[in-house]
Order: C-alpha cells, then structure tokens, then sequence
C-alpha cells in the first residue's frame, strides 16, 4: 500500500472485498441461533456499501462546488431525509406529524450550524462544503435519533398515561397541567442518548470523525477540538430539536379546549 | 317554587365510527337532584358523562351551566364545576393527602377553598374510614379504597354538578350506603345536583331522583 499525498494509507480494491467477508461472522451466528437475520444483514451491507460507494463519489464533485445555493439545497435534502427517518422510527402517528418531524430538524439544525460556520469554525466561504456538509450529517444523524425517541416516547406516555392525564383535565387541570410530566419525560428520555455518549467521549468510545482525522495524519489534539465543538453542536441541536417536536406533538394531541385528543393517534402499519 | 337549572344540554349527539349511541338528547338538571342514567352496557352511558364535562369534543349540540357557554367560563373551570369521576380512578405516587392536596396546586383552583382537613377526616368518619387513610401509600390502596380517595377529591373541589360513573362499583354495600348518605348530604349543603350511571338496578332506585333512559 502507498500512502496518499495527505498521509493515510490507501485500501485497495481487493482489501475492501475482503473486508467484506466480516459480516459472514454475523451471518454465521444468525444461522445457529435461528435468529432470521441472514437477509437483513445482506441488504444492510449491500446497502451499506452502495450507499457509501455513491456518496464517495457524490462529495468529491460537490468539495469542488462553489455554489451557495446548491450546497444549501443539497443540505436541506439531507435535513429532509433525516426528518422523515426520525418519524418511520416511531410505533404511532398522527396527521401532520412529518411536517412537525421536518420543521424540528431543519430549524435546529440550520441554526446550530449556522452558528457553528459562521462564528465557531469560520471556514472561507461559510458554505464551503467540506466543512458545512460533514458538519450537518454529524448534527443531523444525532438530532434524528433524540426525535425519534423523544416523539415516540411522548406518544406512548400519553396513551399509557391517558387516564392520569384525563383525571387531571377532569379535576380542572390546564392542558399543560395535566400533560407536562409526559413532556418532560419525553424530552429527559430522548437527550440520555446524546449525555450518555458525552459522558464516556474518549474514555471508551473514540468518535468516527476524530479516528478520520487522525488516520488522516491530523495531530490528535486538533481533531479533539474539532470533536469538542461538534458534541456541542450535536448537544444542542437535539435539544433544539427534541423541544421543538415534542411541543408540536403536544399541540396536536392535545386541544385548545384542554381536551386530550388520543383519537388523533393511529398505529404505524409496518415498523422500519 | 321551582328549584334553579343549573345545567341544560340541547340536541347533544354521538356517534362512534357508524355506530350512532344517542343523538337528540336533551337534558336538564335542577339544584338538589340525583339524575340516574339507565341504559344497557355500551349505550354510552359513559360517553355522556365524558361529554357533559366536555372532555370530548361535542359532535352537536350545546350545553350551558347556569346559563353561561362552556367557552365563557373558560374549560378547565368548567370541569372544576361540572366535575367527571371516571369509572378507573387513578392516583399518583404518595400519600393519599398529597393525591387530595394535588388538585388544589392547578392554576384554577389556586385560591379557591383549599386544603381542609377537617372536612375530609369528617367524610371519612362517614364511611367508616380511620383519619390514618389520609396517610396510607396512594399506589397500594385497593380497587374500593382507590374509589374513595377519587370521590373525596372531587367532591372536596365543591362541584355544582358531580358525574358519577360507576362511583361504588368496587365498594362493598355497607360502604356503598354509606356513599349514597354522604352525597344526599353534600348535595343538600349547596345549590348542587348530581348524575350517575350504575349497574347496581337496586342503588338507582334508592338512591335516583330520578332517571334518564338512553336510547337511540
């Protein structure tokens, strides 16, 4: 293997196909134990690779785009995919809740990275797509995951809590009276993901974007600043984004006549 | 001289997917009495209930307390007013006084009366409970003792109409008299009237002013 003008060594057509070999390890295992997963593991790996292979392919034309408007476009397409993602993860759905999934991402998402190109990194110009797109995946992903709990963990406090809640309406309790712990709990459970992870950075779990940087040659205590300001990107802008979905659901499921309105919940068909 | 209306609801209506319970209904309700709901399991019986507290939206029709809209006194002060005890009473964790004291924390009730212990001691005296109950664990009271706690709550908030779906159902007959006593009481101390459902045929008769059929 030769190394790359930038330092990390290059991984040659036959060493990715054997890499690949890997995932045999699962399969096998599912295999013994009956677990049914053979055929989910092989559309997740060729999914895996094909995606990756195109988005390979996608980056290096965007990096040499300097278009704004074209990368903004390109990161409202991903914010739209992350938000639509964060909803097929729920078990229940209500009209009106995929609008409320995007509206939640994009908004945190753009200020929070908005934020971070134009006043914590400042790369030339802000929209350099080097800097703004990995920088909106990495928010994006995390976002994703603490709405997707957190709207899901809300619905279901309602429905299990449905009589609390209803016992307190009927006892002279405002909506918010009566629903604010299922919100608080929601939003608790949906940030645990993002506090456990921070928590235990670098003691057992070193990020992916730091492991890039440093297989890229990049001095350690660089790209640990780089993950510093990227954790409180992503910290806040699930926050962001967490609040903002959970409050829409809120509204929704609820009625400005304080009346809990569960009959707006239908069960998701097929769960993804 | 006719006793005051405190509660008139016109032409309500309700339907469950195609299924219409009761449609046309009309109901008027005076101070002092006790309007018995009679009707076979899954008529709606509950669902008026829940309608007249508006905790559903209604599908037709109106419903005034003492001549004012539901929208005038603001919802949450109309369900203080006209006040639902749900069939499955539930408590949060605590003490069976933090569940009392618990609804006088709502913004709507701030203010109005408040906690009086010797009033519930007083009630509870009536139904053969000892002042300790007031100090038992909330989540381990038993199906009958739940139903207790949920109608002192209701009734310590002075209600001018109290809905009562199944308000004995868990409680033996001693107790269940002794329920009936303490609310022709209550009723009596106030311009005050009441609405029940039971599937007990004996409690309606002893206990009903009056009833109301439903059917479609």
């Amino acid at each position: 293997m030769t190394p790359t003008s930038s330092g990390a060594l290059t991984i040659s057509d036959g060493r990715l196909a054997l890499s690949a070999l890997l995932i045999l390890v699962n399969v096998a295992l599912s295999a013994a134990l009956r677990l049914g997963l053979a055929r989910s593991l092989l559309v997740a790996s060729v999914r895996m690779v094909v995606q990756l292979l195109l988005v390979g392919f996608v980056l290096e034309w965007l990096f040499r785009q300097d278009n704004a408007p074209l990368i903004v476009l390109l990161g409202a397409a991903m914010a739209m995919i992350a938000g639509v993602s964060a909803v097929q993860r729920t078990r229940r759905r209500f009209a009106g809740i995929y609008l409320n999934s995007l509206l939640s991402v994009m908004a945190s998402a753009a200020l929070v990275t908005g934020l971070a190109v134009t006043g914590l990194i400042q790369p030339q110009p802000w929209y350099d797509p080097q800097y703004l797109i990995p920088l909106l995946g990495m928010v994006l992903g995390n976002t994703l995951n603490g709405i997707s709990l957190g709207l899901d963990r809300f619905m279901e406090g309602l429905r299990s809590g449905r009589d609390r809640v209803e016992t307190a309406l009927a006892l002279g309790a405002s909506r918010w009276e009566a629903c604010q712990e299922v919100v608080r709990d929601a939003i608790r459970v949906a940030m645990i993901p993002t506090i456990n992870s921070m928590m235990v950075m670098g003691l057992v779990s070193l990020p992916g974007m730091m492991t890039g940087q440093i297989l890229q040659g990049a001095a350690p205590a660089a790209a640990v600043r780089y993950q510093i300001v990227i954790l409180f990107m992503i910290a806040s802008a699930t926050a962001l984004g967490v609040f903002g979905v959970v409050g829409l659901a809120y509204r929704r499921l609820t009625s400005a006549d304080h009346q809990l309105r569960l009959d707006r919940l239908i069960n998701a068909g097929k769960q993804g | 001289m006719d006793r005051p209306l405190l509660l008139r609801a016109e032409q309500l209506k309700r339907q469950l997917g195609n299924r219409l319970l009761w449609s046309q209904l009309d109901l008027e309700l005076r101070a002092g009495e006790r309007l018995g709901l009679v009707a076979t399991s899954g008529a709606g019986k509950t669902l008026l209930l829940r309608a007249l507290a508006l905790l559903d939206p209604l599908q037709a029709g109106t419903i005034h307390l003492r001549g004012r809209s539901p929208a005038s006194w603001g919802l949450p002060r109309w369900r203080s007013l006209v006040l639902y005890l749900t069939q499955r009473p539930v408590a949060h964790g605590g003490t069976v006084e933090e569940n009392l004291r618990s609804p006088w924390t709502f913004q709507e009730l701030r203010g109005r009366g408040g906690w009086r212990r010797e009033r519930i001691t007083g009630w509870l005296e009536a139904l053969g409970r000892d002042p300790a109950f007031l100090a038992y664990d909330a989540e381990r009271l038993s199906g009958g003792e739940l139903q207790l706690l949920a109608l002192l709550r209701a009734l310590q908030l002075d209600p001018t109409v109290l809905l009562l779906d199944e308000p004995t159902a868990s409680l033996d007959r001693d107790t269940s008299v002794a329920v009936e006593a303490l609310l022709v009481e209550w009723l009596a101390a106030g311009s005050r009237a009441a609405v029940f459902t039971s599937h007990d045929s004996e409690q309606i008769q002893r206990f009903a002013s009056r009833t109301l059929g439903l059917a479609r």
